[in-house]
C-alpha cells in the first residue's frame, strides 16, 4: 500500500497534469500579491514619521491602481481557468466505460459492454489501461459520495438519483489511491478506491480473468471453505460467480484474492488481515455493515483457503 | 494603562443635575433582584450576556477541535472513534458558525450600535431580549445533546440524504435541524432590531454618510441575515424537518425529490453567512484603525460601497460550494467569475486601511496588533479563496484539507482576530478597566503562531490527498508529521485563548480604571462613562461630523426636551437623522423570556414530534399575547402627574 500515489501534485494523467501550470501560476502570483500587501502594510506601520505623509491624491491613485491590478489579475485567472476547464471537459477519443456506484462504505464497479456476459463486476479496485481515456459513470446507491483520484484528476460527486460522468486517463502504470471525498457517514474515513493502471495487454488479460467465474476448489480444505461460504452467513450478502452465492448487498468476491486491499482500502489484502476482517470487521472498520463472524478455527482456515483460490 | 491620557471632551453645554441623573437611573435601570435580572431589556446587559454566552460556546467548540486534533495527531489512533469524531466535527462547525461567529457579531452590534449612534436603547428592546434567550436555549440544546451522545453527526452542512430519515435514524440530525432554527430565529430578531435602531434612532446630525463604518457594516450584516437566513430556515425546518418528521419526500429521488435541492438552499444561505460574519469584523477593524492611527479611515465612501457591494455579491456565489456536483460548464464559469469578483471590494477595503495607517500616526497597541495579524491571515485565506474559485483547481481541492485550511484562514483571520482585537479595544468601555497590555501581546503572538502552525500545513495535506472529515488515516499515507504539527499549533492557540481568559480575570480586578475615552477614539460610545449608565448618555449628543468626537466643536449642540422620568427616545429620519418625534420605549418585561421559552419548547419538541408546533405554538402565542397586551400604565401616570400639578 505504501507505493500508492495519491497527490494533486504528483500527476500521472493529462487532467491532473493540465492543472499544474494553472496551479503554479496562481501560486506564484498569490505569493507576489501576498508579499506586496504585507510589505505595504509593514511599510505603513514602520514608515519614518518625520517624512511627509503620503498625499491624499497619491493614495487615491495608488488604491485605484492596486484595485485595477487586482481586477486584471483576477481576469487573467479567469481566462486561464476557463481554458483549462474547457480543455478537460471531453475525452479526446473513446475508451472503456466503467460504472462506479458508491455504497456506505465501498465501491461497486461494473465495466460497460454491449454484451451482458462481457461485463466485469468487481468492487473497490478498478483497473484501467494506460494511455486510454476511461469514462466513469458515477452513481450512488445510498448517500452522496465523491469519486476522486488526485493523481489522475479532479473529483466528481456520486449523487443518488443522478448520474455524473468524468473521464480520466493514466499515462504511467501504477497504483493510484482514490479516497471518498464527500462525507458519507460513519466510515467515510475508510472508504478508498484503488485504481490500478496497467499496459493495455496486461489490462486485457486482467479483464478476461475477471470475466471468468470462480474456479471450483480442488483441494478438500478449499472445498470445505466453499461450503462454509455458501451455506454460512457469507452468502447472505456476498456473491461469488459460479457458485450459488449471488447476493448483491456487499461487494462481489469472485476474484477477491486478486485485489490489493480489504474493506475498501482499509487494510492490505493478506491472509492474516482477511482472517481478522472476517472475524471482527467492527474493530478494523467500526460501523461497517459487515457483522462479526464466529467460526471454528478449522472452518476459518478452510474459508481462508477457499477465498485464497478466488484469483 | 498609565500611558494613555484621555483627552478631555468639551463639557456639554448643559450639565445635568444629580437629581436628573438619579431620575434617569430610576427610569432606565432594572429592578433589583432575580426578576429584574431576567426581565431586563437594557441592550448593554442583554449584549453582555450574548457576548459571554457566545464566548463560552467558542471555548467549548474550541475544546471539541482540540479533541479532534489529538485524534489526528498520529495515524490510526483510537483516542476518539468515528462515532464521537463525527459528532465532534459537526458540533464544532455548527457551534463556531451558528453559536459563536454570528452571535458574537450581534452581541457587539447590540452593545455598541446604540452607543455609537447616540441612542438610549435599541429599537424593540424586548425583541432583542427574546432573541438572546432563544439563542441561549439553542446552544444549551446542542451541547446538551452532545453530552447525551445525541450530538449531530452529519456535518455542519447536513447534506441529504445522509441527514435524511433513511440514513440518519435517531435524533442526531433532528438536533442539528432545530439548533439551526433556534439561531435563525435569534438572528432574525437581532437583525430587525439592528436595522430599526440604525435607521431610526441615530442622534440628530448623524446623517447616513456620517455613520461610523462599524455601524454601516452592522447594517449590511443585518440585511444579509434577513435575506439569507430564511433560506436555511426553509431548508432545515420545512424541507428536512418535514422529511424527517412527517415523511414528506423533498429530498427523495425515488419519489421525485432531489437531493441537490438541499445544497442549493443551504448554500444560498451558507455563502452569505460567511460574509455576514466577516463584514461586522471589518467594521471593527475600521474602528480600531481609526483610533490607533488618529485619523478617520481613508476613503470612507469606497469603504461603505465595498461593504454594500460585498453584501450584494455574497448572494451570487453559492454554487462555488457545489462545483463537484456535475454542473454545466457555463454555470460553473458564471460562479467562478462571481467568486473571484468578490475579492475586489475586499481588496479595496484592505488598501484603504493600509493607506490610513500610512498617512496616520499609528500607535502599536494590542488591538492594532490583532488588526495587523488579521490582514496577514485573512489575505492568505483570501488568496487561497481565489484559487478554489477556479473550477479545475477546486475539483482537486474541494472537500480536502486544502479547503479546511482555506476557510480557517478566512474565518480565524477574518472573524477571530478582529473579534479579539475588538475585545481588547472595547474592554475598557464594557468593564471600566484597561486590559493588560503585556498579556494581550502574549495572546496575540500565541494565536498568530498557533493559527499558522495549525492551518498552514493543512494546505499540503489537502494537496497530498487528505479528505476532510476523516477520523483517522493510514500510516502509509505519510500524513502523520504534518498532522502532528497541526495538533501542536492547536495547542499553541489554546494557550493563547487561556492567556486571554487570564487577562480578562486579572484586568477585571486589577486593571487601571479606564475613564471615558482611554484610547482617544472618535466615536460616541467613548463620550459616556465606562461602563455606560443604563441610560447611555446623560446628555444626548448632536453629531457634527463623521468623527463624532474629533469633529465636535467647542460648544456642541445637544438634544433637550426628552423626559427623564419615562423611557423616551428620540426618533430621527432614516437618511438625514432629523428629529421627528419622541418615542416611548417599553419597560422591562418577563414576557420575552416567556415567549422564548415557548419557542424553545416548540423547537425542542420538534426533535421528537411534529406536535411540537402545536404545543410550542400555543405557548409562544400566549406569551406574545401577554407581551403585546395593551397597558395604560403611562396614561395613568400622566393623569396622576397632571392632577398633582393641578
Amino acid at each position: 500500500m505504501t507505493d500508492w500515489l495519491q497527490s494533486v501534485l504528483e500527476t500521472a494523467g493529462p487532467q491532473a497534469r493540465r492543472l499544474l501550470p494553472l496551479w503554479r501560476f496562481m501560486l506564484v502570483v498569490s505569493v507576489l500579491v501576498f508579499a506586496l500587501v504585507i510589505g505595504m502594510l509593514l511599510w505603513a506601520v514602520c514608515r519614518r514619521r518625520r517624512a511627509e505623509p503620503p498625499s491624499e491624491r497619491g493614495m487615491t491613485r495608488t488604491i485605484i491602481g492596486a484595485t485595477a491590478l487586482t481586477v486584471l489579475i483576477l481576469f487573467v485567472f479567469l481566462v486561464l481557468d476557463f481554458t483549462v476547464g474547457r480543455a478537460l471537459a471531453r475525452p479526446p477519443r473513446p475508451g472503456p466505460v466503467v460504472s462506479i456506484t458508491g455504497h456506505q462504505w465501498w465501491w461497486e464497479i461494473e465495466y460497460d459492454d454491449s454484451l451482458p456476459q462481457r461485463r466485469v463486476r468487481t468492487a473497490n479496485e478498478v483497473h484501467v489501461p494506460v494511455g486510454q481515456p476511461v469514462v466513469f459513470r458515477l452513481r450512488s446507491a445510498d448517500v452522496i459520495h465523491s469519486f476522486w483520484v488526485p493523481s489522475l484528476g479532479g473529483k466528481m460527486d456520486q449523487i443518488p438519483g443522478r448520474e455524473n460522468r468524468l473521464w480520466l486517463q493514466a499515462d504511467t502504470p501504477g497504483v493510484y489511491g482514490g479516497p471518498c471525498a464527500e462525507f458519507c457517514g460513519h466510515q467515510h474515513a475508510k472508504m478508498a478506491l484503488v485504481v490500478v493502471a496497467e499496459p493495455p495487454e496486461k489490462f486485457a488479460r486482467w479483464y478476461e480473468a475477471q470475466l471468468a467465474p470462480a474456479v471450483a476448489p480442488t483441494d478438500s480444505s478449499a472445498a470445505r471453505g466453499q461450503r462454509v461460504f455458501v451455506e454460512g452467513r457469507c452468502a447472505t450478502c456476498h456473491a461469488v460467480e459460479g457458485t450459488p452465492a449471488g447476493s448483491n448487498i456487499g461487494p462481489v468476491l469472485t476474484h477477491l484474492a486478486s485485489r490489493l486491499t480489504l474493506g475498501a482500502g482499509a487494510l492490505p489484502n493478506t491472509r492474516g488481515n482477511l482472517a481478522a476482517w472476517i472475524l471482527d470487521p467492527q474493530t478494523l472498520k467500526p460501523g461497517a455493515k459487515m457483522p462479526p463472524n464466529e467460526l471454528s478455527p478449522a472452518d476459518l482456515h478452510a474459508l481462508l483457503d477457499y477465498l485464497g483460490t478466488l484469483r | 494603562m498609565t500611558d494613555t491620557v484621555a483627552t478631555p471632551i468639551e463639557p456639554p453645554a448643559r450639565v445635568p443635575t444629580d437629581a436628573e441623573l438619579r431620575e434617569l437611573e430610576r427610569t432606565w435601570g432594572d429592578r433589583p433582584g432575580l426578576r429584574g435580572w431576567l426581565a431586563t431589556t437594557d441592550h448593554k446587559r442583554v449584549a453582555a450576556r450574548y457576548l459571554v454566552t457566545a464566548f463560552v460556546f467558542f471555548l467549548l467548540a474550541g475544546f471539541a477541535s482540540v479533541l479532534m486534533r489529538l485524534q489526528l495527531a498520529r495515524p490510526e489512533q483510537t483516542f476518539v472513534g468515528p462515532d464521537l469524531y463525527n459528532q465532534l466535527f459537526t458540533v464544532h462547525g455548527t457551534a463556531m458558525l451558528f453559536l459563536f461567529a454570528a452571535p458574537v457579531m450581534f452581541a457587539m452590534g447590540t452593545y455598541l450600535v446604540p452607543l455609537m449612534i447616540g441612542a438610549r436603547c435599541v429599537a424593540y428592546p424586548r425583541l432583542n431580549a427574546y432573541g438572546y434567550y432563544v439563542y441561549l436555549l439553542g446552544g444549551v440544546v446542542l451541547w446538551g445533546a452532545l453530552l447525551a451522545n445525541t450530538g449531530p453527526d452529519v456535518g455542519w452542512t447536513a447534506y441529504v440524504p445522509l441527514a435524511g430519515p433513511d440514513y440518519s435514524p435517531g435524533h442526531r440530525a433532528d438536533v442539528w435541524q432545530v439548533v439551526v432554527t433556534y439561531t435563525e430565529v435569534a438572528s432574525l430578531a437581532g437583525a430587525v432590531v439592528l436595522i430599526a435602531t440604525i435607521f431610526k434612532l441615530r442622534a440628530p446630525g448623524m446623517t447616513l454618510n456620517r455613520m461610523p463604518l462599524f455601524v454601516w457594516t452592522m447594517l449590511v450584516m443585518a440585511f444579509i441575515v434577513i435575506f439569507a437566513m430564511p433560506w436555511v430556515a426553509t431548508g432545515s425546518t420545512i424541507f428536512l424537518g418535514m422529511d424527517r418528521l412527517v415523511a414528506t419526500q423533498y429530498f427523495n429521488p425515488a419519489e421525485g425529490g432531489d437531493v441537490l435541492l438541499w445544497q442549493h438552499v443551504f448554500w444560498f444561505f451558507g455563502h452569505p453567512e460567511v460574509y455576514l460574519i466577516l463584514l461586522p469584523a471589518l467594521g471593527m477593524v475600521s474602528s480600531i484603525v481609526t483610533t490607533f492611527t488618529r485619523r478617520p479611515v481613508f476613503g470612507y465612501p469606497a469603504m461603505v460601497l465595498a461593504a454594500v457591494a460585498t453584501g450584494i455579491l455574497s448572494f451570487g456565489l453559492w454554487v462555488h460550494h457545489m462545483f463537484a456536483v456535475g454542473l454545466p460548464q457555463l454555470a460553473a464559469s458564471f460562479f467562478t467569475a462571481a467568486s473571484t469578483m468578490i475579492a475586489v471590494p475586499t481588496g479595496i477595503q484592505i488598501f484603504c486601511w493600509i493607506a490610513t495607517i500610512a498617512s496616520g500616526r499609528p500607535r502599536l497597541r494590542v488591538p492594532l496588533g490583532f488588526v495587523l495579524g488579521f490582514v496577514f491571515i485573512f489575505v492568505l485565506g483570501g488568496l487561497t479563496g481565489v484559487m478554489v474559485a477556479s473550477v479545475p483547481f477546486d475539483l482537486q481541492a474541494h472537500d480536502t484539507y486544502f479547503v479546511v485550511a482555506h476557510f480557517h484562514y478566512t474565518i480565524l483571520g477574518g472573524v477571530a482576530f478582529p473579534v479579539f482585537a475588538a475585545l481588547h479595544y472595547w474592554f475598557p468601555k464594557l468593564t471600566g478597566r484597561m486590559p493588560n497590555e503585556r498579556l494581550g501581546w502574549w495572546t496575540f503572538w500565541l494565536l498568530f503562531i498557533g493559527v499558522n502552525a495549525a492551518f498552514f500545513p493543512m494546505h499540503f495535506l489537502g494537496l497530498e490527498g487528505m479528505p476532510r472529515r476523516v477520523y483517522t488515516y493510514l500510516a502509509a499515507t505519510g500524513w502523520g508529521d504534518l498532522n502532528l504539527l497541526a495538533t501542536v499549533g492547536a495547542f499553541v492557540m489554546t494557550a493563547g485563548v487561556l492567556v486571554f481568559l487570564v487577562n480578562v480575570a486579572w484586568s477585571l480586578r486589577a486593571g487601571a480604571p479606564a475613564g471615558e475615552n482611554p484610547w482617544d477614539a472618535d466615536t460616541l460610545e467613548w463620550s459616556t462613562s465606562s461602563p455606560p449608565p443604563p441610560y447611555n448618555f446623560a446628555v444626548l449628543p448632536v453629531v457634527e461630523g463623521r468623527s463624532a468626537l474629533w469633529d465636535r466643536s467647542g460648544r456642541a449642540p445637544i438634544v433637550t426636551g426628552l423626559r427623564s422620568d419615562m423611557r423616551e427616545q428620540l426618533v430621527t429620519t432614516a437618511l438625514d437623522a432629523r428629529p421627528s418625534y419622541r418615542h416611548l420605549m417599553p419597560n422591562p418585561s418577563l414576557w420575552p423570556l416567556a415567549a422564548a421559552a415557548g419557542t424553545g419548547l416548540l423547537l425542542f419538541l420538534l426533535i421528537f414530534t411534529p406536535w411540537g408546533i402545536v404545543i410550542g405554538g400555543i405557548a409562544t402565542g400566549l406569551a406574545i399575547l401577554g407581551w403585546a397586551w395593551p397597558t395604560r400604565r403611562h396614561e395613568a401616570e400622566e393623569l396622576r402627574r397632571e392632577r398633582e400639578a393641578a
